[in-house]
């Protein structure tokens, strides 16, 4: 019994995604039943990453029925580049191309928020500040000399590093990033730029999982199912034992 | 039963022992009437092992065991099989929940002496299904071809390399190629799908043949055999159908509700039962910051990692599963059960407990100088349980032991 405890302790105990340089993460709502929010991320995600990131796992036909878009809007305002409507999201160009342009190629996004987290995706995208020693200008806290530019950046504006100074146990000073802050503003406040990473993020997540919709739908009605079994096997446990002393 | 029926039977009886088999292995097979909660996992694990072979049977028809294909049939079968996710949730959870039932089982023999004599080779066959089952989960760990698919395996093989003059050959005997690749794929996936399933399913009928022929052991540790009526029916025993049968089915149920829950609500259980990492394709040319197996190995991985020299790493990690397999010749305590033990044991028990979640949980954790000392604490703990058990084993044993359930 205490080894069962110890063992769902450890199982259960809440994974502590880990970030390098020890960055906090800041926490994405995800909410998958909220299908505005979904729509809006689609339209982020095709309009800002689906040129340069792939997402092939997801079929456009798929995402059109989930998120409750007819196929014909779909074709009309998220399909830019000639594919049909059950083809998955790919891009045209060739990774080949893309590792002289960027250094990496860019991955493939259909998965990322089940590797990633959903909230490290979050605190990536807003973490691009000004960095004039990288190639594209920026930098990113969370993911330090990162080959991606800030795509966002018309939305977001650009933002600045503002340092402090922290004492090392050797007596030495070492300057780091305290916080971001906006240098040039973008189309976007501050606000209106969290919700529209949020809502990017929240698509990211359902894009990793498309099921995920279908089985808490149908997880509880099966559990209600097996209680009942439960109760079944019980009555006829007792019925069968009752003269076993 | 009514008259066809009963000529069937007769007809079927006169050229297979349908009915023989029936009353020896189930109604006329008699087992202690005390059996607690403990007991339901053995049953699970059958319940598990078909879960896994039928699930498995689905995915196979879906599934790709090609490098350049594998990952992508995995999320096919997520995404446009019908009830694909499903499948391989409850193929995927069937994984983990194998083992957390398998260590119940194994514990709940350990307490209650269930590997002393006459069921000394009821413990062996149950020690070769547990290798068998690590070899399987680990080549079906390669499959998804994610990245702690690839690099899980490459660390895992690589062990043998560290064997000396034979290693390097092995090592790449097992993968067919110098590095994990289509072909260790392939292969993998032949023993994954059929040869180790196709030893399990024979080691699982032995450890039953061997288990009715000496009989169930239980919570008091008596031998119901010895008192039997007129009939020679034990005294103590109740027929396996239907009282067990039926009492089973509990337990099945309260099984089913934690795995249709960790199916529908938590399939990734917070990346222990399906890594982060394993979402992103393999890739030979980049290696993940941290590679952990699957937490049903870490407790052994803990032990390799606690010994500074690859090779005696290696020796070390084999000797906690060998020493496993000796435990019946090292246990010299006359009774049975943990209820008539002596406190050395019992403590020693806790400590092994203890040390056995905690190697499991500095397996998991990047290489840190206080996980190397515990790992290392933990590590001698272990073997010092079953390498100083015939000494401690007999200290301090209740002098009586009930010989019959009621007599208390």
């Amino acid at each position: 019994m205490k080894k069962l405890i110890i063992v769902l302790l450890v199982l259960f105990s809440s994974h502590v995604a880990a970030s390098p340089g020890g960055i906090e993460l800041q926490s994405a709502k995800i909410d998958l039943d909220n299908k505005a929010s979904l729509q809006r991320g689609a339209k982020y995600f095709v309009n800002y990453c689906l040129s340069c990131h792939s997402a092939k796992q997801l079929r456009y036909s798929r995402m059109a029925e989930d998120l409750g878009i007819s196929p014909e809007l779909v074709e009309l305002n998220l399909m830019f580049t000639g594919e049909k409507i059950f083809d998955g999201m790919t891009i045209s160009m060739r990774p080949k191309d893309a590792e002289k342009w960027f250094g990496v190629n860019p991955p493939d996004l259909s998965l990322i928020a089940r590797s990633r987290g959903p909230d490290w995706l979050y605190t990536y995208l807003k973490g691009f500040y000004i960095d004039d020693s990288r190639p594209f200008g920026v930098n990113n806290v969370l993911f330090p000399k990162v080959g991606m530019p800030h795509v966002l950046a018309d939305l977001q504006g650009l933002q600045k590093a503002v340092y402090k100074d922290v004492k090392l146990k050797d007596g030495s000073i070492r300057k780091v990033i305290d916080h971001l802050e906006i240098a040039e503003p973008g189309r976007m406040n501050e606000r209106e730029f969290d919700k529209a990473m949020n809502d990017l993020v929240n698509f990211m997540a359902y894009m990793g999982e498309p099921a995920k919709l279908e089985r808490q739908r149908l997880g509880w009605k099966v559990l209600l199912f097996i209680l009942l079994m439960l109760g079944v096997f019980h009555l006829l446990k007792k019925e069968y034992w009752k003269d076993i002393h | 039963m009514s008259g066809m029926l009963k000529n069937a039977l007769g007809w079927a009886d006169a050229r297979f022992p349908l009915s023989k088999v029936w009353n020896e292995h189930l109604a006329q097979y008699y087992a202690p009437k005390n059996f607690n909660w403990m007991y339901y996992f053995g049953s699970l694990a059958m319940l598990v092992l078909v879960n896994q072979i039928i699930t498995g049977i689905f995915l196979t028809i879906h599934y790709k065991p090609d490098a350049l294909l594998a990952f992508d049939s995995v999320e096919y079968i997520m995404r446009d099989v019908e009830w694909g996710w499903l499948i391989r949730y409850m193929h995927s959870t069937g994984a983990s929940a194998f083992f957390i039932v398998v260590y119940m089982h194994m514990f709940r023999g350990l307490v209650y002496g269930s590997f002393k004599k006459p069921r000394e080779l009821v413990w062996v066959f149950g020690m070769i299904i547990y290798v068998a089952l690590m070899a399987e989960a680990f080549m079906g760990y390669l499959l998804p071809w994610g990245q702690m698919s690839y690099w899980g395996a490459q660390v895992i093989v690589s062990l043998f390399g560290a064997i000396p003059y034979v290693g390097e050959d092995l090592a790449l005997w097992l993968r067919g190629d110098y590095v994990i690749s289509d072909a260790t794929l392939n292969r993998f996936f032949a023993f994954h799908v059929i040869a180790i399933p196709l030893v399990l399913v024979i080691l699982v009928f032995m450890h039953i043949v061997a288990l009715h022929a000496v009989g169930s052991n239980n919570p008091e540790g008596i031998e119901i055999k010895k008192h039997k009526d007129e009939n020679g029916i034990p005294l103590d025993g109740i027929p396996f159908h239907p009282y067990y049968s039926v009492k089973d089915l509990v337990g099945v149920a309260v099984f089913l509700f934690i795995f249709a829950l960790i199916i529908f609500y938590m399939p990734e259980m917070g990346g222990y039962f399906l890594e982060h990492a394993n979402f992103v394709p393999a890739d030979p040319l980049k290696t993940p910051e941290h590679i952990a197996p699957v937490w049903y190995f870490t407790p052994f991985y803990a032990v390799l990692r606690a010994v500074p020299d690859k090779f005696l790493g290696v020796v070390a990690m084999a000797g906690a599963i060998i020493v496993l397999f000796l435990l019946p010749w090292l246990d010299r305590g006359v009774n049975k059960s943990i209820r008539y033990r002596g406190p050395v044991f019992k403590a020693a028990i806790i400590a092994f407990c203890i040390s056995f979640v905690g190697l499991g949980y500095f397996g998991m954790q990047p290489v840190t100088a206080v996980g190397t000392f515990f790992s290392r604490f933990f590590s001698i703990i272990y073997f010092a349980f079953f390498l100083l058990m015939p000494w401690y084993s007999n200290i301090g044993q209740d002098k009586y032991v009930p010989e019959r359930l009621d007599e208390k």
